[in-house]
């Protein structure tokens, strides 16, 4: 039954896209720890790491997409589950520096030391075993979701209501955050981690290995997304997103479709943090700043709401964008941000993906399909 | 109002003492209706008369501040929410045909289709062959078989409304609310959805909301006259229309 539920919603173009991200976290990986430096196909860790951070924004995007693009609800704070997948992360190897930390203490983190603790806050522990850590990566976006989606879902919060809150609770969390009293690191939040289930963060073969799992993951979420857009439950989501009272009439209990979608994806999103943290070994408060969430959104557009492959294809161009003009132009980023998000809405409503199958149509008898 | 005491009716809609406001309009002003089962009725009224707000309280989209709302002897609808209703058998149709554009034919006849509803269900089911039969046979009434991979966005709009129909028919209800069908219908148009209306009437209980005397005529049912929130006048078109208080209403001012 679960094979069934898997496959149901595997069409042809995500079968391609989730061989596709597969291969990058393959063959890129293995080019790096194979090849000697000197060889022009050695893919340096640099690229790794960039190439490993762009698939969790990817996976990120998708999470956006899932609730925006399949259910019409405009989150303006997926970065907050994103954060906090990446905090308990954070934590989780913050606590296996040990006494290899500046202060030398075997139980307190550094900026603790620091700030004057005498012992670990009770939210800590269990964060030394990685399963703990993996369970809270998952467990604290969701319940967040949970307990956010389940007031506004049932008071009926929707549209820009509903984004307003949204961006208001990442806000919020980025105060929070930013104190110093929270045991959370403050403003410096938290950093030079050392290792990782006993390896070393810095090692290439880490590198590589977080590559390839931000790959994998990426790819499990298309699959997972791909079978529930694709069940019946994914066609009564899309006719929530279209015409919520109409579902309503029909005696669909529409809170529940959209909590479901809500916390799914905020568990998406938090795994992809985690990915993230180690990956560009830091994490802080402004990972809640409310721009990050929009930005999330844009890559959405870009790439083409609604689709599964649109949200990958968006983050990676994006992100490459942004890395490049930051790089060459650093003036001029947040004006091409601004621009691109003026020209998707003007000229690209569905996106790169939307342009596609735009021009592929061009001149055919169109059949209804499902996009993938 | 205590709802303890067991109210026996063999009406399949009752409605007693409603009465809505809004901001201290009397949107519904002590509003009681008996329609029995199997009955088709036309409620008329000018604009503001209550017609639609009346809709609203027995699909559970307003609730009512005073008031009974009971369907089927049993079910007080003034404490269910839309889902609760529709799930025990109150279908509305709307004034504006309203099909899923973004899904197909097929598609939006399975998700009006009576059953399955909750979402941890939805996620694993497949439709079964018995839906999948039912499906086929709702097609084949509504003449829409060629069309059922088709996204419902690119019908025409009397195929919308054929679709609409073939979901009415899919979600089986009880008792069919119909929200101005023939508003902005040609002639033609109007007589045969009066036709459906009486198709339908053959095997549910409706009721319609119209403004339009001549589709009233044509339905030929008994007829509730709204005004200002309260029943004015109850009986066939004719013995309405010589109702000197009925003329008042609709021609006096």
């Amino acid at each position: 039954m679960i094979t069934r539920f898997l496959w149901q919603g595997m069409g042809p173009s995500l079968r391609v896209a989730v061989l596709f991200v597969l291969a990058i976290g393959i063959i890129l990986p293995l080019l790096n720890q194979l090849m000697p430096a000197s060889n022009a196909l050695y893919v340096p860790a640099w690229v790794l790491q960039l190439i490993g951070k762009y698939l969790c924004f990817a996976s990120l995007a998708l999470a956006v997409d899932l609730v925006w693009g399949f259910c019409g609800i405009l989150t303006l704070g997926h970065a907050a589950f994103f954060a906090l997948g990446g905090y308990c992360m954070g934590m989780y190897l913050m606590r296996q520096i040990g006494s290899r930390g500046q202060y030398g203490n075997p139980l307190l983190p550094d900026f603790m030391v620091f700030l004057n603790y005498k012992e670990l806050p009770w939210f800590w522990h269990g964060f030394d075993q990685f399963w703990f850590a993996a369970i809270m990566i998952v467990l604290v976006p969701s319940l967040l979701a949970l307990a956010l989606g389940w007031f506004a879902f049932r008071s009926r919060v929707t549209g820009v209501y509903l984004s307003i809150i949204t961006q208001a609770m990442t806000f919020a969390l980025m105060l929070a955050f930013f104190r110093n009293d929270m045991g959370l690191g403050g403003n410096n939040g938290m950093t030079d981690f050392k290792d990782i289930l006993g390896f070393s963060v810095q090692s290439d073969a880490t590198r590589a290995t977080l590559c390839f799992a931000s790959a994998l993951v990426l790819a499990i979420f298309l699959v997972i997304s791909a079978a529930v857009v694709g069940s019946r439950f994914g066609k009564a989501l899309t006719a929530v997103r279209d015409a919520e009272s109409r579902m309503r009439f029909l005696g669909y209990r529409v809170e529940g479709y959209k909590l479901f979608v809500f916390v799914l994806s905020a568990a998406m999103a938090g795994i992809a943090g985690a990915l993230y943290v180690p990956q560009v070994g830091i994490i802080n408060p402004s990972e809640f700043s409310p721009g990050n969430s929009i930005e999330a959104v844009l890559w959405v557009a870009v790439g083409g709401r609604g689709t599964l492959i649109g949200p990958v294809i968006g983050a990676f161009l994006v992100n490459w964008g942004k890395t490049y003009l930051t790089g060459a132009l650093p003036e001029v980023w947040l004006f091409a941000l601004g621009a691109l998000f003026i020209a998707v809405t003007l000229f690209l409503p569905k996106g790169v993906v939307g342009l596609w199958s735009q021009i592929r149509s061009r001149g055919t008898t169109r059949k209804a399909k499902v996009p993938a | 109002m205590s709802m303890t005491e067991q109210r026996s009716t063999s009406a399949l809609l009752y409605l007693s003492g409603v009465t809505v406001s809004f901001d201290g309009f009397k949107a519904l002003n002590n509003l009681s209706l008996l329609v029995e089962p199997g009955e088709m009725r036309a409620i008329i009224g000018p604009n503001g008369a209550g017609k639609t707000t009346m809709m609203d309280v027995v699909t559970g989209k307003t609730r009512p501040d005073e008031g009974e709302v009971v369907f089927d002897g049993k079910a007080d609808l003034t404490k269910l929410d839309e889902a609760d209703i529709a799930t025990l058998g109150i279908g509305r149709k709307f004034q504006k045909p309203t099909v899923f554009e973004n899904h197909t034919v097929r598609d939006n006849l399975l998700l009006a289709l009576a059953g399955l509803r909750s979402w941890y269900k939805l996620l694993l089911a497949a439709p079964t062959k018995a839906e999948n039969n039912r499906l086929d046979e709702i097609l084949s009434i509504i003449r829409m078989e060629p069309q059922q991979h088709m996204l419902a966005a690119r019908l025409s709009h009397g195929q919308k409304q054929w679709l609409e129909i073939g979901m009415l028919l899919a979600q089986d209800p009880k008792l069919l609310l119909v929200d101005e069908p023939v508003a902005g219908m040609t002639d033609v148009e109007t007589e045969t959805t009066a036709q459906v209306l009486r198709e339908i009437n053959k095997t549910h209980s409706v009721v319609v909301v119209e403004h339009d005397m001549s589709f009233v005529r044509a339905l030929g049912v008994k007829v509730t006259v709204l005004h200002e929130g309260s029943m004015l006048a109850e009986g066939t078109l004719d013995q309405v229309s010589a109702d000197p208080r009925v003329v008042e209403v609709y021609l006096g001012r």
